[in-house]
This record gives structure tokens, C-alpha cells and sequence, in this order.
């Protein structure tokens, strides 16, 4: 079912620069799933394409561990990689009003002063509170378990935002211009992690994932037993952030 | 009907028609220019997304709520002495009503889609909930004044102010819930919430009826029997008092939890919240009314209800911008017991102060409001008109 | 939307030349819009469905795409760009182009372009392939 796969000797994604962005998705989708590649790197959880006209299914449950031990100070390139990847590029003179679709935090132990650092993004979670405020049903989430803003319903009340207890959303305060053709995203909408939803259906990892050359965050499909990221799950401990809010984050914590 | 100067008056009610019509433009010219440029020309962010059109707008609906206890105290209870009353209370609930929703919706991110939020209702949503309950709300109140107005009507005002005064008790408990719901941030989440809205409804309902009536009274030159006003400062007073009384219980159960005790001292203590905590909320919305409502050398006097009743008002925009601002100025606990720091002001304090389109588009709705009555109490007849034998018959029997 | 709907039937029963030329190639009275494309692709339905239907197409894409993920359908936004978009500016957006010009002509709001892309193959800074 799953074929490993390295982010630095993809031929697949050589294939979509060619084939370009819009219609590229018909063509490469129905190709892809013949494509098998070797193995390189276990970090980096490996997933299929999915065949063209087929919908995300709930039998996979989409996910991210990250090992905040492997979070280096100071390095931002998760978040570059983000904000390239789905062009969030505005820079506002409040920088409190720009879009943060992923964010470094550190953290501080009150007593012994002990920092961690980790990358903070929509945590996926399996019962969100945004999707449950949301007065339009825009705040959703896919059966893949991957939690969406429907821009077409969004009206910016920003009730979500209210409602997130990861502080993982971001309303868009300006007119944008500047979107990548697979990521739309405009002024007046709520926005946030989407877990680079556009990348996952062709069958690649979150930019995210992608560039951090410490390894420290891989992708995969939660549900299924003997998928890296499950697997490593069920080895090591892990931490879910607010786990006692019950939301059942799809994103995971390794060393806090 | 007494008036002193029919030309002068008529002359003041269009200034003051044209005034309200200006504010109400100006406001949503304020809404056309944040929606051309975006929200960045608010001082709303990220972290404090809803601010002073939030503020004024919650005060609006909840008020418009309250203000129809008047009418229920009549039509419901059987209470002579709101009968009269009865119209005007829900002609304020109207255009109260009316300028909140404007400001929320113009306020909206993509406020060109209303009919997407008409149409696309989330039932598991509160504010789902009030896409529903907010234009039914209208409905009522507009069949109860029919049935008030309309003497053939009148049998039936009893039947449709019951169903106004549930439909009503609901909806407030929904705008209470929006913060109810919540279970990010410290300051809400909180089932008290919604009973506390309702009550707070009744106690800003009823100032502001108190202000409107007396308002025209004077300009009819007429005034309040003492009856009235006695009966119409106890209730404030009562109103006010179980605020002050649940406010204070929401922060004392609050400040018991350890994990809440650093947002309460943020609140109560250490934050530009505190002043207006203590000094808006508790002092001038509070303390001060209650003096005013029952000094003996106040407490019979139109004059010192009225200023006690504006008192109440102004203290209840200081609990909606601690409440609402002051809740959301305060970091999420994110990582409950380590000290956070990130390029997104995680576990900073945030600190909000209004733009000028935003504080216009706030008073827009005040002016949508004032408008509405102003025009509706000069077209139709909503000065109350006492009988005051059967007041005082009534007055004997219920004092 | 009935008043789209309206001129677009018009517009299709209205003969061939009025669609295909710019005012100036035949100077009338009438301003038309500007429906050629320069792309010699053919299209995912013929014209006639796509001025009465697109609208409904877009949207029933766009909620099975974004809602349910299912990717690859032939009435995509990004597709429809790729082939109308003019070859001087690389958009569907500006006056005389594709989306903007027709939308105009029939004054109904074109939403699209409040959140999507509307040039072609367009690349937003350092996005890697």
C-alpha cells in the first residue's frame, strides 16, 4: 500500500514542475499510482496518490509526530518552507495581524529553566472546537481527518479562532494577490494549517516535514498499524498538547 | 398630547432624525472602508479577534433582550403598570436589535456574505443557533406590537408576549453560550454564563428603557408618576445587584483553580483591565446606581434614576470590554506549567486599542438604534399613557 | 445569477461573429465581451454548456475537491485558467480578459479571485516545484 519515499530524489514532483500547476493533478494522479519508489529515509513516512475522482477516506487518519528533542534553536526553516509552499508572504505593520500557519515555540520549565523547542501548527484534532462554533459549517474536517477552512463559506466571523486552544488560526486582515495557484486564500477568511492537503493528494509529504533537516517531524497515516509514524507512536511516548481537552490531536509530541 | 412649541419641536425631532441617520452612515462607510482594505486598518488581530464593534454590538443585542421585560412584566405577568409601557419596550428591543446585528454582520470578515451565512446553518454551532434565533426574535416582537397596537388584535397580546418572552429568554442564553462554549480561553467557558447574560439583559434592558422613557417624557413635557419611577428604580437596583452578585461569583469560583489563578490576578489586579474592572464595572455600573437607588436624598428623584440608569449603561460596556477584550488579551495556556515565548506572541499579553473605523462602525450601531426610535416614537404612539386611578387601584394591590 | 443566466443565453443565440471578435475588428455600437482564447485547447464541454453552466460546474467541483478531496476532476478553476488566460498578462483578471471582461459585460460578481490565483502557471515567491 505504501511506498517509502525520500523528499530529495522525488521524481514525482519533477514530473508535476513539468507537467505544470492547474491541470497537472488529472495527469500525474492517474499515473502515480503505479509508481513505486525505494526507500531512503525512515523518517520521512511515504504515501500514495490518490487516484484521481476518488475521495479522502476515513480509513486513514493523516498525522505528524514531532520530536521536539530534534528542534534546534533558532532554525526557522519548517516555517519558511510553510510559508513558501502556500504563499503566505504578507508582512503587515502589526505583525500580530499576519497569517502564522506554523510557529516556533519555546518553552521554559518554571522551576528548572529546562527549554524545548518545538513547531506549533493546527493540531488536526478529531473533535475541533472550530469545526463545532463554526455558523456556517465553513471549519471542517475531511475524512482523512484533516481539519479545513471551506473558503467558499467562510464570512470571517473568527468564532474559530475564539474556540482553538492552539491559537491556529489566522484571519487574513489585507487583500492578497500574490496565492500559489493550489492554495487559495483571501482577505476576510480564516485560515490555517492544512496539513498541505494540495501535496498529500499527490501523494507527497507537508513542506513542512520536507525541510527539516533535522528529521525531527514525519507524516503518515495514523490508522494504519504498520505505517512509520504508527509504528514510532507505539514505541516511544508521546504527548498530545491540551490532551486534557479531549480533542484528539492528529499531531503528536516526542520529548516534552 | 402637551407640546410646548410645535415648530421647535418638530424642528429638534429632524435634527435629531438627521443626526442618528449621519452616525448610521457614517458607520457603514467605516464597515465599506475596512471591507476595501481589510481588517488590517482595525486594531483587531490575531490574537484579540473581536474587539469595540464586538463590545458594542453584544451590549446592543443583549439590551434589546431586556428591554422587553418591560413589556412581559405587562403582558405576561399582568403587571398594570408595564402595560402601558408594553410598546415602547418593544420598539426598543426592535432597534436595538437591529444596530448590534449591523455592526456583527458589517463587522464580518466577508460581510458580503450574508446570504451564505442565511443559507449554511452548522446546528452544532451557538452562533449557528442565533442565525436563527436573532431574525425569529424580529418576528415576535413585531406579531406582539401588532397584537398590542391592533385593538382587534388585543385578546391576543397575551398569548404572543409569553411566546416573546421565552423566544427572548433563549436567545440570550445563545448570545451568553457564544462565551459559554468556549473551552480555549480562561475567561469563558463557563455554564453561568448564559443565566448571567440574561440577567445582565435585564438589568441594561431596563436602563435603557428608564433613559428613553424619560426622554420623552421631557420632550412632552410630562412627568413620571413617583409610582412608577419607585417601582421602575427597585427593579434596576434588584437587576443590578444580581449582576454585581454573579459577576462576583464567576470570579470567585474562577480565582479557586489554581490553573485560573494567573488570568483572575490579570484581571482583577494586574492588567489595564483592572481600572476598568474596578473602577467601571464595580464603581460607576454598580456601587454608584445602587446609591443613587436608594439614598433617601436620591432615590425619589427622576433625575438621579435617570443619571443612576446612564451610570448602568456606561458600566455595562466597561464589563463587555473586560469581559470580551480583557479575556481574550490574556495568552492561551498552551503549555500549562512552562513559560512560552514565539514569533506568534504566544504567552505574551496582548494589548488592544480601537482604530477610528472601528469606533465609528461601533457607534454606527448606536445610531441605527437611535434612529429607529426616534422615528418610530414620533409615526406611531408608543409614549406611555397612564391611567393613574387604575394605577393606583393596581398600585394598592401589588405594592 | 438569473440575470447571468439571461445575457449568457442571449449571448449563445446571438450570432457567431459577436462572440469571437473584439469590438474593434467590427466596430459596433454594442460593446460584447470578449470570449476568444488563445489557447487551441479544447475545452471540457462546448461553449454553449460552459456560458449557461460553468458557474454550477465550478461549484460542484469545488465542494467535492475541497470537502470530500477528491482531486483530478476535469472541471477544475486552475484548469479553466490555464487555457483562457490571456497570453499578454498570464490572467483571467483585467479588462478585456477572459473571466473579468464577460463578468463585467453581464455585471454579476466574480468571487473566484478574492482567494484563487488567477494568472497562469504562476509561481508565488520561492515556492519550490
Amino acid at each position: 500500500m505504501t511506498a517509502p519515499q525520500s523528499p530529495d530524489s522525488n521524481p514525482r514532483r519533477a514530473f508535476i514542475a513539468a507537467a505544470g500547476a492547474g491541470v497537472a493533478g488529472l495527469g500525474f494522479t492517474a499515473i502515480a499510482p503505479g509508481l513505486h519508489l525505494m526507500a531512503v529515509g525512515e523518517a520521512n513516512a511515504a504515501t500514495d496518490a490518490r487516484k484521481a475522482g476518488t475521495a479522502a477516506s476515513s480509513k486513514v487518519r493523516w498525522g505528524l509526530l514531532i520530536d521536539a528533542g530534534k528542534c534546534v534553536p533558532g532554525c526557522t526553516k519548517c516555517i519558511d518552507a510553510c510559508h513558501t509552499e502556500n504563499g503566505v508572504t504578507e508582512k503587515l505593520p502589526d505583525p500580530r495581524q499576519n497569517s502564522q500557519w506554523i510557529r516556533k515555540i519555546e518553552l521554559v520549565e518554571r522551576r528548572t529553566g529546562h527549554v524545548t523547542q518545538l513547531p506549533m501548527m493546527c493540531q488536526h484534532c478529531a473533535n475541533p472546537p472550530c469545526v463545532d462554533v463554526c455558523p456556517t459549517g465553513a471549519s471542517m474536517k475531511r475524512a482523512d481527518g484533516i481539519v479545513l477552512v471551506d473558503r467558499h463559506t467562510c464570512i470571517g466571523c473568527r468564532y474559530c479562532m475564539m474556540a482553538c486552544p492552539y491559537k491556529a488560526r489566522s484571519f487574513v486582515h489585507t487583500p492578497l494577490h500574490e496565492q500559489n495557484p493550489e492554495v487559495p486564500r483571501g482577505q476576510g477568511c480564516v485560515e490555517a494549517c492544512t496539513l498541505c492537503v494540495h501535496r498529500v493528494d499527490k501523494g507527497q509529504q507537508p513542506a513542512c516535514v520536507e525541510s527539516c533537516p533535522e528529521g525531527a517531524m514525519m507524516f503518515g497515516d495514523l490508522n494504519d498499524p504498520a505505517s512509520p509514524i504508527a509504528k514510532r507512536i507505539a514505541s516511544v511516548p508521546t504527548t498530545q498538547v491540551r490532551a486534557d481537552l479531549r480533542l484528539d490531536p492528529g499531531v503528536r509530541y516526542q520529548g516534552i | 398630547m402637551f407640546t410646548p412649541n410645535p415648530r421647535h419641536e418638530e424642528g429638534l425631532f429632524y435634527l435629531l432624525a438627521a443626526i442618528g441617520g449621519l452616525v448610521s452612515a457614517v458607520g457603514v462607510a467605516a464597515a465599506l472602508y475596512m471591507e476595501h482594505f481589510g481588517h488590517v486598518v482595525t486594531g483587531m488581530n490575531n490574537q484579540i479577534v473581536w474587539g469595540l464593534p464586538h463590545v458594542f454590538a453584544i451590549f446592543l443585542i443583549v439590551a434589546a433582550s431586556g428591554v422587553l421585560n418591560v413589556a412581559s412584566m405587562g403582558s405576561v405577568f399582568g403587571r398594570v403598570l408595564y402595560k402601558p409601557r408594553a410598546p415602547l419596550s418593544g420598539l426598543l428591543g426592535l432597534a436595538m436589535m437591529s444596530g448590534g446585528l449591523a455592526v456583527i454582520m458589517l463587522d464580518l470578515g466577508r460581510a458580503d456574505r450574508a446570504m451564505v451565512a442565511a443559507t449554511h446553518v452548522n446546528l452544532t454551532s451557538v452562533f449557528g443557533w442565533n442565525m436563527i434565533l436573532y431574525p425569529v426574535f424580529y418576528a415576535f416582537v413585531a406579531v406582539y406590537l401588532w397584537t398590542m397596537m391592533e385593538r382587534r388584535m388585543n385578546p391576543y397580546s397575551k398569548v404572543a408576549g409569553l411566546a416573546t418572552f421565552i423566544w427572548r429568554v433563549v436567545l440570550t442564553s445563545g448570545t451568553g453560550s457564544i462565551f459559554a462554549f468556549l473551552v480555549a480561553r480562561q475567561a469563558y467557558g463557563s455554564a453561568l454564563l448564559a443565566p448571567m447574560f440574561i440577567i445582565m439583559s435585564f438589568s441594561w434592558g431596563l436602563a435603557v428603557f428608564i433613559v428613553v422613557q424619560a426622554t420623552m417624557y421631557a420632550w412632552n413635557g410630562m412627568s413620571l408618576p413617583p409610582l412608577i419611577l419607585k417601582r421602575l428604580k427597585n427593579l434596576l437596583a434588584t437587576f443590578v445587584a444580581a449582576v454585581l452578585y454573579l459577576t462576583a461569583v464567576l470570579h470567585l469560583v474562577n480565582a479557586y483553580f489554581a490553573k485560573n489563578i494567573a488570568f483572575e490576578f490579570f484581571i482583577l489586579f494586574d492588567s489595564e483591565f483592572a481600572g476598568a474592572f474596578w473602577i467601571g464595572q464595580v464603581l460607576i455600573g454598580s456601587l454608584l446606581p445602587l446609591a443613587l437607588l436608594f439614598h433617601p436624598a436620591t432615590r425619589t428623584k427622576a433625575l438621579w434614576v435617570n443619571i443612576a440608569a446612564l451610570l448602568v449603561i456606561i458600566g455595562a460596556y466597561f464589563q463587555l470590554h473586560v469581559f470580551i477584550v480583557g479575556g481574550q488579551a490574556f495568552p492561551l495556556d498552551i503549555f500549562p506549567g512552562y513559560e512560552v515565548k514565539s514569533s506568534f506572541f504566544d504567552g505574551a499579553v496582548d494589548h488592544y486599542s480601537a482604530s477610528l473605523p472601528e469606533i465609528l462602525l461601533a457607534f454606527g450601531g448606536l445610531g441605527i438604534a437611535f434612529t429607529m426610535t426616534t422615528i418610530g416614537v414620533r409615526v406611531l404612539h408608543f409614549l406611555p399613557q397612564d391611567d393613574l386611578a387604575d394605577l393606583e387601584a393596581a398600585g394598592s394591590i401589588t405594592d | 445569477m438569473l440575470r447571468l443566466v439571461c445575457l449568457l443565453l442571449l449571448l449563445a443565440v446571438s450570432p457567431a461573429p459577436t462572440l469571437a471578435h473584439n469590438g474593434d475588428a467590427h466596430p459596433q455600437r454594442t460593446p460584447v465581451p470578449n470570449m476568444a482564447t488563445e489557447s487551441s485547447g479544447k475545452c471540457v464541454a462546448p461553449p454553449e454548456e460552459m456560458r449557461r453552466n460553468h458557474m454550477e460546474m465550478l461549484k460542484h467541483q469545488r465542494d467535492r475537491t475541497l470537502r470530500s478531496g477528491i482531486r483530478g476532476e476535469p472541471a477544475s478553476l486552475n484548469a479553466c485558467i490555464e487555457c483562457h488566460a490571456g497570453k499578454k498578462t498570464g490572467s483571467v483578471l483585467g479588462k478585456g480578459e477572459f473571466c473579468e471582461s464577460c463578468h463585467a459585460y453581464a455585471a454579476v460578481k466574480l468571487d473566484c479571485f478574492e482567494c484563487h490565483q488567477p494568472k497562469a502557471g504562476f509561481k508565488a515567491a520561492g515556492v519550490k516545484p
